[in-house]
């Protein structure tokens, strides 16, 4: 077994040194004092000001190119490209940068897919797909970027376009973004215009075009393959992979999809080195995030901030505290919508990354913290995350256009606590049989949520049923028929 | 197999009579053969009426012409359907709602059956396939404009009482049309609408109200027209109300890029 404090090496040469030493007790010496806690225990947060990317995030300048240059952006951006595809795979995988968009797929492995063997023999076109579709609940982050950092997006554009030899890039926005979408045209009509995309773009004798689509108000087209065929001019529902986009993708071509975020940070990673953005966060969830906090804190606030900063810091400095101060929290989403809710004793020393909401049964997501003080009702703030997903579910396949609308209806009876203590576990089960059965991750997005209230709200859930039993004389039939339903002669099922 | 046997108008007659012997004894909450009455989406399949049938001619303006053609040249010649969507956009614009002459002029233009037309317009909710008001406010209510600022359900009342119209309808003045929609992306300025092409952020329940003020005070006169974005209170965007927390300093520039570069 390898030891949990120790690295592989040294865990090996402990148990040798074990080995050895059976037979005569060993002494310890000063030199053997840091063979235990070496390293000082690391904190995270606090990020500082030279270290963050986005740096107009509060609007400070005006989203055009000469402000964006004296930030940095478009700096021998030549050099980078002509460096070739390896180069900035190889920086990419350094930094350890994640997907931003909510699964956190290593982004230079997912690059490093589009230039498959043979790939130069193909003269099909190819493309990057960014995805700014969005849409998750919580989720405001990508909107900071593209109205005001805007150049730095079309800088990813290119340089992760030139990771994969891509020939173009679509941005898909999201249809509500009109401001948004309009400053993001603005920047790529400016760098046009400057020579910096385009034919032969920034001088480097690469061609590469950027394109600007919106999209109509389907959260769906959020996930990649439904965003590829919206933008073929589809309704938007996903497609079964494999085929993988990176072999079969938009208008039939190898494409990849990835988040704004991942594509805008892309270009101050290769110009600061890897090893700069992998400095920060624990190990395999290295980098700065945008975090955006919303719900039940003093000053709702967009930040970016260190990865594996302890959610409690990130409330208490950058958005004022919880409302009522941190013992008046209830509970916490930590990252979008579709992530397990999580209780306050578990959020007193969390961490916000990939790997420690994983281990706490949430997951990062976009990292979209929704904060809910004790005055929330909990099973109502879900059940609406239910109807969401009902509206959003595209109908495609059936688990997830029934199962949305079925979890939906038991929902709302148990916002009320009309419904039977088992029908919890019915509920329970449903999820789970959507879990896994659907073509795309929605079934697990409307999956989680509920099945986190009910690993973490039960008490609360039974609570509610049992006062609605006590003031209606009765507790409901399973399926919410009244107690005395059946001595009315109404059709219940049998068995309830 | 009863459907290919029994002839259609016998079988309602027997579930009708049914309905109403059982009903006469005791009072169900609904017939199983009657779907729930659905307030709050649009219908899905096209109905004509005086205002919008395929016998209404559309044309696009000139100058939304050109703008087409320019779209045309972003996508591939052969995938010229993938322009469906931004034409479809335009079409609505300048016509006001997605009539259904609208969807078969782009039909027409993209070459593309007018089904697949159709299935895009009525599978996005951004294109409103009946008529809506001049002013088209769009309430999130979703869990983090539910929970945020004063709560959605705030807002969503004061527009309520101050237009006097429930959730899908339009004022008799045909000014506003009132929807509540899901989630738009602006968690941190909770709660938040969205009218025709703007937000308007970090509402309360007597900012909603001034600002719909300010919307019927701006057909008669433009510079009446309220400011989008963030309606009173502390900041701009999406920083910390109380004053920023970082991105205090100066900013850096060109002097951190690698030596090797």
């Amino acid at each position: 077994m390898l030891s949990r404090t120790a690295a592989p090496s040294k865990a090996a040469k402990t148990i040798a040194s074990r080995v050895t030493s059976s037979s005569i007790q060993q002494q310890r010496t000063f030199a053997t004092v840091n063979e235990g806690d070496a390293t000082p225990k690391r904190t995270y947060g606090g990020l500082k000001d030279q270290d963050r990317i986005f740096q107009n995030l509060y609007g400070r300048y005006p989203p055009d190119l000469k402000h964006a240059k004296k930030m940095g952006d478009w700096h021998k951006t030549k050099e980078i490209l002509l460096k070739g595809h390896d180069w900035i795979i190889s920086e990419i995988k350094a930094s350890g940068l994640r997907g931003r968009g909510g699964a956190g797929f290593p982004s230079g492995l997912k690059w490093s897919f589009m230039n498959f063997k043979d790939w130069d023999k193909d003269d099909k076109p190819r493309y990057l797909v960014v995805n700014a579709d969005e849409g998750e609940p919580g989720t405001c982050k990508d909107r900071e970027i593209m109205r005001k950092d805007p150049h730095k997006l079309v800088e990813g554009c290119l340089v992760a376009g030139r990771a994969m030899n891509a020939t173009a890039a679509y941005i898909y926005i999201r249809g509500e973004f009109i401001h948004e979408a309009a400053v993001l045209q603005n920047a790529i009509n400016e760098a046009y215009a400057d020579g910096l995309i385009g034919k032969n773009a920034c001088g480097s004798g690469y061609d590469f075009d950027v394109y600007l689509h919106r999209g109509g108000g389907a959260y769906v087209c959020g996930e990649e393959t439904s965003l590829i065929e919206s933008l073929e001019g589809k309704p938007g529902k996903p497609r079964l992979k494999p085929p993988f986009p990176a072999a079969v993708g938009l208008f039939g071509c190898p494409s990849t999809v990835a988040n704004v975020e991942t594509v805008a940070v892309a270009p101050t990673i290769c110009r600061r080195g890897g090893s700069w953005f992998a400095g920060f966060g624990r190990e395999r969830n290295s980098g700065t995030k945008l975090y955006s906090i919303s719900g039940h804190v003093n000053n709702p606030c967009t930040v970016e901030e260190e990865m594996s900063i302890p959610l409690r810091e990130l409330i208490d400095k950058h958005c004022g505290g919880v409302r009522g101060g941190w013992d008046n929290l209830k509970a916490v989403i930590p990252g979008g919508s579709s992530t397990p809710i999580l209780p306050k004793h578990v959020c007193d020393d969390q961490l916000m990354d990939f790997d420690a909401l994983k281990d706490s049964q949430s997951g990062f997501g976009t990292a979209a913290v929704i904060v809910m003080d004790k005055s929330t009702d909990v099973v109502r703030a879900i059940s609406r995350l239910s109807h969401f997903y009902r509206h959003e579910s595209c109908g495609q396949c059936t688990p997830c256009r029934e199962g949305s609308k079925w979890t939906e209806q038991i929902m709302q009876r148990f916002e009320r606590g009309q419904g039977r203590e088992r029908e919890i576990d019915m509920l329970q089960e449903l999820t789970k049989q959507v879990e896994g059965h659907t073509i795309c991750a929605l079934g697990e997005a409307f999956a989680w949520p509920i099945q986190g209230l009910i690993r973490h709200f039960r008490p609360e859930l039974e609570a509610r049923m049992q006062k609605f039993a006590q003031e209606n004389g009765g507790a409901a039939l399973a399926g919410g028929w009244e107690h005395d339903s059946r001595e009315k002669g109404r059709l219940t099922s049998p068995g309830m | 197999m009863a459907s290919k046997i029994a002839p259609l108008l016998m079988r309602t007659a027997v579930v009708r009579s049914g309905c109403r012997a059982s009903s006469s004894r005791v009072v169900q909450n609904r017939a199983f053969s009657v779907a729930a009455a659905r307030q709050s989406d649009v219908l899905m399949v096209h109905r004509n009426t005086p205002d919008n049938n395929p016998n209404l001619p559309f044309k696009f303006t000139p100058e939304n012409e050109a703008i087409i053609t320019e779209i045309l040249k972003r996508y591939p010649p052969q995938y010229k359907k993938a322009a469906v969507m931004p034409i479809l956009d335009l079409g609505q614009r300048q016509h006001g709602f997605t009539s259904i002459s609208v969807m078969n002029e782009v039909a027409r233009i993209l070459e593309m059956p007018p089904m697949r037309v159709y299935e895009v317009a009525s599978f996005y909710t951004m294109y409103n396939r009946t008529p809506v008001g001049k002013f088209h406010v769009q309430a999130c209510t979703t869990t983090p404009c539910q929970l945020g600022g004063c709560g959605s359900d705030a807002i969503v009342k004061a527009i309520k009482e101050n237009l006097g119209i429930k959730q899908g309808e339009t004022t008799a003045d045909g000014l506003f049309t009132f929807i509540e929609v899901e989630c738009l992306g602006a968690c941190v300025n909770a709660p938040m609408v969205q009218i025709n092409d703007e937000y308007y952020e970090d509402l309360t329940p007597e900012t909603t109200k001034s600002l719909l003020d300010a919307l019927k005070a701006s057909v008669g006169d433009a510079s009446k027209a309220p400011k989008p974005g963030v309606q009173g209170g502390g900041r701009d965007t999406c920083e910390n109300s109380k004053g920023i927390t970082c991105l205090t300093s100066e900013p850096w520039g060109v002097e951190t890029t690698r030596a090797d570069l």
